[in-house]
């Protein structure tokens, strides 16, 4: 490396092919699936057949008379190794195996382990459970006042401070109730021109990544390696370490590359159960789902938001009501921050002086949710931008106008009190219209086929305070690694922060090694989840560079380097160590300035380091005789300020939309009292190519986050938001109906088209 | 826990191979642990979503859903040849050129995919890409990425014949007739 090539600018801002392009084209790609370790054993899991029961009995002896048969190990055995075999990032509450009674169908209740994996499968099935069965809740609305209560009592974790009050409750299924109260709502209603109130649903989906769970734990005398496909290495290191009561540095969490996560793969899911399996027969033990368990084991929530606002004769909105029940199933997992953190902008992207939202984390007996690209917000952003167009259709005002009229603008004070910065929401809106040629006139379709056009737009916090660092190492040739803790599981990270770290040392990205999250040599990170990764990690990757440059700079001092003198990195460490020697490290860390709400009113001056927007508007053909919805063209546009790698950042948006297009039109968890009808591709179909829209397009409007590293912030979850209303409110513009609930399903249409003409 | 294993002969990626397969094994499980190819990936487990897809005879199929003992004589293919001599397939240039991924763990299906697709059709339409593709899933929704790569590289073929192979496949019309 010669000072010419440190010379080279312009890294950030430049497409960079992926750095593991050629990986992933060639099938050389590391994933933790292609995993094999000698001496393995293999675990298969029996699960719970029913929603919600005491366990009497579990009869394993038909099953350990198979052939192969290592070892079946259930709750009791789990407790010789692991004291209180209960985890979980938000409450204690999730036991490695059930223990005394089943709480969702799918729960793990007892493991096989077998040295040949369809021996285990084949035992797993044998094991007989009797159940003595209880009342069970599905619905999240009936849940908060149903006498089936899920858990005894409540076990925060204590990791999260607003979670104490729930410390020991009693008889309820509310994991988290987040209030918020600014200005004064009832006097608003009271005095308003008009008053609107709706109801919105959506359902229970699953994140499906392609390369399903899997962890192979290897614990050998005091120390332990977990290789997981997780998108939270260093929380699992600290949770392992927790129910181990070891210290962190005798565990060891390393991944590879994700066959994608979407959020499905954050905080303890496998590693758990796989950790105590090994601990119990002192070999490795591979736990891998199949695309099945995977929806037993974590999903999106299903919800319910019930809407209020008044609105003056022109439109003006003057206050609102947010009462959002988030059905979290039968164990916490993040669903309570879900709670908290999309209630922050429960109210939507717009200026309102009086404001009211109440939004609840509920347990069910349905299977875990927790957090799935958006945490929540998506199903808020479904609910508020249905509401605006009915608030428009029913005074006569475009739809567009009524946004950009009520849209928050920079310097304005969001709901919670903290003020808008860098969030382009009106760029955005207008490039929507813009593109979709709002004020143009369409194709309206003819005969049976019409056509109609909707827009939207959403917004999100991102989680806060979360921390992150890397470090760097300059080797004695001039060559760079870079250690970081961001999982890269598609969204392209490794290659953004090998950007990061070349535009910072004036390196080209290519050249920069970047080492898989491995907690023995990557430096803490919170977590690859909420869209914080560029902007926090990114953060802390240029803090190590900066500090890596200055280490140079004062080797070439002591060398007697003349500044600007066009010497080889490599030869600084020559003239230093005396040959090919020696070692620069720069470290980073970076935590961004975070106010707590206040507990009783939800107001902070600080909730977010930076708001995440996104719009999509949508043109579609309905047919009136079927009900089946053709979503034309699909346009996203998003404040993403300015993006490290554009074209990435383009296709994480498209990705994102489409994905949000199988929630919106296709994927439904399909339940019959707590059963699941329908755990598989065959039938829970996610989006494939013919279901693309004939046009589907994506915009990052010109916007800079001057708090962010170069300009940006994070983009991964923002594609999702507006897609679900945007092809509501089209639908609507089409044939008139208004659908409530996802997915919107041609049977859907079809009653609401018949129920219009009746 | 089945019938007694067999050994299966059969041409893997340009070399005779043999192996001992219990009669339940996949075709997957088989590449993968009696011969480290982890090119092609279980992900469904129903062929519904192209991850483990392979060649046998010319022609891509689900490996999850193919016996293992079904492979004996055949000629089979993983994403793991196209590259064998270092020299990346026009497929795998095109979708690296047009970032045609994200995750990648589809990818490898979805290459062996295009390739037959071009091996058949030169100069595919968009409808004739969306139907050879339709047995793929990619969650990450890499499609629009995914078709522009094919355009790509059936551009690429035509422009260096010297880079489409002559290996014959059966074309995927069989299919539709004889499934009627």
């Amino acid at each position: 490396m010669t000072d010419a090539a440190r010379m080279s600018s312009g890294q950030v801002g430049r497409s960079v092919p992926r750095v593991e392009a050629r990986a992933k084209v060639t099938g050389a790609a590391e994933y933790i699936h292609n995993l094999r370790l000698p001496g393995m054993l293999y675990a298969k899991i029996c699960r719970s057949t029913v929603p919600h029961a005491r366990i009497r009995r579990i009869d394993t002896r038909e099953a350990a008379a198979i052939p192969g048969v290592r070892r079946i190990v259930t709750a009791a055995d789990i407790r010789t190794v692991i004291a209180e075999p209960y985890y979980g990032p938000a409450f204690h509450d999730q036991p490695i195996l059930a223990e005394g009674k089943v709480r969702h169908v799918g729960e793990p209740v007892a493991a096989v382990l077998a040295a040949d994996p369809h021996i285990a499968e084949q035992a797993a099935q044998l094991i007989a459970v009797d159940y003595e069965p209880l009342p069970a809740v599905f619905d999240e609305v009936e849940a908060v006042s149903s006498s089936a209560i899920v858990h005894d009592a409540l076990k925060p974790a204590g990791t999260f401070a607003d979670l104490k009050h729930l410390s020991d409750r009693r008889n309820t299924n509310v994991a988290l109730d987040f209030h918020l109260r600014r200005g004064d709502t009832e006097r608003a209603f009271a005095e308003a021109d008009h008053v609107f109130e709706h109801s919105f649903r959506t359902q229970q989906v699953m994140h499906t990544p392609l390369e399903p769970h899997v962890a192979i734990a290897d614990a050998r005398g005091d120390s332990l390696t977990i290789h997981t496909s997780t998108q939270t290495p260093s929380f699992v290191r600290t949770e392992i370490a927790r129910l181990l009561g070891w210290p962190e540095n005798r565990v060891r969490v390393r991944t590879a590359f994700l066959g994608g996560g979407f959020g499905a793969k954050v905080y303890v899911k496998v590693e758990a159960l796989a950790v105590a399996l090994s601990l119990l027969v002192c070999r490795p033990v591979r736990l891998a789902l199949t695309m099945e368990e995977q929806f037993f084991t974590i999903s999106k929530h299903a919800s319910t938001f019930r809407i209020k606002s008044a609105v003056t004769n022109d439109g003006l909105i003057t206050a609102r009501r947010c009462e959002v029940f988030y059905n979290g199933g039968a164990y916490a997992d993040i669903g309570p921050r879900v709670a908290q953190k999309s209630g922050f902008s429960a109210a939507g992207p717009y200026d309102i002086p009086n404001v009211s939202i109440d939004s609840f984390e509920i347990y069910t007996n349905r299977p875990p949710a927790g957090a799935l690209r958006g945490f929540g917000v998506p199903q808020l952003v479904w609910a508020y931008e249905s509401h605006t167009d009915l608030i428009a259709r029913a005074l006569g005002l475009d739809p567009f106008a009524l946004r950009r009229k009520n849209l928050l603008r920079d310097g304005a004070e969001q709901a919670t009190g903290t003020v808008m910065r860098d969030a382009a929401a009106g760029a955005v809106l207008d490039r929507l219209s813009e593109r979709i040629g709002w004020d143009q006139p369409f194709d309206r379709g003819a005969g049976m086929v019409k056509r109609g056009r909707g827009i939207a737009i959403g917004f999100k916090a991102s989680i806060a305070p979360t921390t992150s660092a890397a470090s760097i190492a300059i080797s004695a040739d001039g060559s760079c690694t870079l250690y970081c803790g961001t999982v890269d599981m598609g969204q392209g990270s490794s290659t953004a922060m090998a950007q990061i770290a070349a535009e910072t040392l004036g390196l080209e990205a290519e050249a920069v090694r970047v080492v898989t999250p491995d907690t023995d040599v990557t430096p803490y990170d919170m977590g690859t989840l909420g869209s914080r990764s560029v902007f926090h990690m990114g953060h802390a990757v240029r803090l190590a560079a900066e500090e890596a440059r200055t280490k140079l700079a004062a080797l070439a001092a002591e060398t007697g380097v003349t500044p600007g003198t066009n010497l080889p990195i490599a030869e600084l460490f020559r003239r230093k160590y005396g040959m090919q020697a020696g070692t620069i490290v720069g470290t980073g860390s970076y935590i961004p300035a975070y106010a707590s709400p206040n507990p009783a009113t939800g107001l902070t001056p600080n909730a977010t380091p930076y708001w995440m927007i996104g719009g999509a508007a949508a043109e579609v053909e309905v047919d009136t005789e079927t009900g089946r919805v053709r979503v034309l063209r699909l346009v996203n546009v998003a404040d993403a300020g300015t993006p490290v790698n554009p074209r990435i950042v383009e296709a994480q948006l498209t990705g994102a939309a489409i994905m949000q297009l199988g929630f919106t039109l296709l994927e439904s968890m399909d339940f019959t009292e707590g059963q699941l009808r329908n755990p598989s591709f065959a039938e829970y179909k996610i989006p494939g190519i013919r279901d693309l829209p004939d046009r589907i397009e994506a915009e990052v409007v010109d916007a800079t986050q001057h708090s962010g590293p170069f300009g940006a912030k994070g983009v991964g979850e923002t594609g999702t938001f507006a897609v679900s209303p945007a092809i509501a409110n089209a639908i609507e513009d089409a044939v008139g109906v208004r659908i409530t609930e996802l997915p919107i399903t041609p049977e859907a249409v079809y009653w609401a088209l018949a129920e219009v003409s009746r | 826990m089945s019938a007694a294993p067999r050994t299966v002969r059969f041409m893997l990626n340009g070399a005779a191979v043999e192996s001992t397969v219990a009669s339940h094994l996949s075709l997957v499980e088989v590449l993968r642990d009696h011969f480290d190819l982890f090119g092609a990936r279980e992900s469904c487990g129903q062929g519904m979503c192209g991850c483990c897809t392979v060649l046998v005879d010319g022609r891509a199929v689900s490996s999850c859903l193919y016996l293992a003992a079904f492979a004996d004589g055949a000629d089979v293919v993983t994403v793991e040849h196209l590259a064998a001599e270092g020299r990346l397939d026009p497929v795998q240039e095109a979708f690296i050129a047009a970032g045609a991924f994200q995750c990648g763990f589809c990818t490898p299906g979805f290459v062996l995919m295009a390739k037959q697709l071009l091996d058949e059709i030169s100069d595919p339409t968009d409808d004739e890409i969306r139907h050879y593709l339709s047995g793929n899933l990619c969650r990450c929704g890499a499609y629009p990425e995914i078709i522009a790569a094919v355009k790509l590289a059936a551009t690429r073929r035509q422009d260096d014949p010297s880079r489409t192979p002559s290996a014959s496949t059966k074309p995927l019309a069989d299919d539709l007739i004889e499934g009627g």
